[in-house]
């Protein structure tokens, strides 16, 4: 497996989740990829890394989907290479339409910064097969604007289509559904607000997001090793 | 070149916690009769006048100042007198 981090000007968790990809998976090539390549076509998956992209102007994600690199970031989502958004990098693949909803402010207008109990609602995905579904894991968040808001028809559609992927066990920022990760239909882009990246040794405190780089690796491998 | 200024709320039935929270206070600080505050953002441009102004503004709005997945956009044009 091939992976690219995309980093923009603002991104502050590129590190992390290359260390994430790269220790925790056995990805042949993990790489930075910043925000002025012209392709990510030559990556089997890619990660979309936390942060402030572009200082969050405008809205959270909102200028970050117009960087070079999205364009074809989007090319390779439509062919089904895995893409991976966490935090920022989801909210910027909301932007580009990569996924639905969008991000409102908290309900309470805090930035919330602390670990939270995280439920796999779907483990039927190239995300979370490592995982058992009613899982509860603990995944740190940090967001000011984490409030997921869709229209009925589309939160009925993610329901009726397993698109929801993650939910936080309790209200934490007022999240329609008290969503926290989704997938798109097609299941190869997966957005959530919590950091796997930052769950992965236990001495930190939790390494719970383990799995889902576990997840992403053994279905690539699986779907593209062909072994006797 | 013409002033545009445009107006971006959230979209009718999406709760606004900005706006609950200013209302919260208005309240607080006794001022009666006070409700639907709702709190957006307001961007101001100079764009050149012309032939398609609206469609051009229209296709700004759309593809990067406002998102239409929860906000709904408005704009109003300000010619300067001239003298």
């Amino acid at each position: 497996m091939r992976a690219a981090v995309i980093v923009f000007p603002g991104s502050n968790c590129d590190t992390d989740m290359f260390h994430a990809v790269k220790d925790f998976t056995e990805a042949e090539v993990v790489e930075f990829v910043p925000h002025t390549a012209k392709s990510v076509a030559a990556y089997d998956a890619i990660f979309i890394p936390g942060g402030f992209s572009y200082g969050d102007y405008l809205r959270t994600g909102a200028i970050a989907r117009f960087a070079p690199v999205m364009k074809s970031v989007s090319e390779e989502a439509a062919k089904g290479k895995t893409i991976v958004g966490v935090c920022n990098g989801f909210q910027i693949l909301q932007e580009a339409g990569l996924l639905p909803g969008a991000m409102k402010r908290n309900k309470d207008l805090k930035f919330i910064c602390r670990t939270v109990d995280l439920k796999v609602e779907n483990n039927k995905t190239r995300f979370t097969s490592s995982y058992n579904e009613g899982d509860v894991l603990r995944i740190p968040v940090a967001h000011g604007e984490g409030n997921f808001e869709c229209d009925e028809k589309t939160y009925n559609q993610l329901q009726q289509k397993g698109q929801i992927v993650f939910t936080y066990v309790d209200d934490v920022n007022g999240s329609k559904g008290q969503i926290a990760g989704v997938q798109n239909e097609a299941g190869n882009v997966l957005g959530m607000m919590p950091h796997p990246e930052r769950a992965m040794e236990a001495w930190l405190g939790s390494e719970d997001g383990r799995n889902l780089f576990t997840s992403v690796y053994r279905n690539w491998r699986e779907s593209n090793v062909v072994t006797n | 070149m013409v002033n545009v200024h445009v107006y971006i709320t959230l979209k009718e039935g999406v709760l606004d916690p900005q706006g609950k929270a200013v209302e919260h206070s208005l309240t607080a600080l006794g001022y009666e009769g006070v409700e639907e505050v709702s709190v957006g953002k307001w961007i101001q441009l100079k764009v050149e006048d012309g032939e398609g102004l609206d469609a051009r503004i229209t296709a700004m709005c759309e593809q990067l100042l406002a998102n239409p997945v929860i906000e709904n956009y408005s704009y109003k044009v300000e010619r300067e007198a001239t003298v």
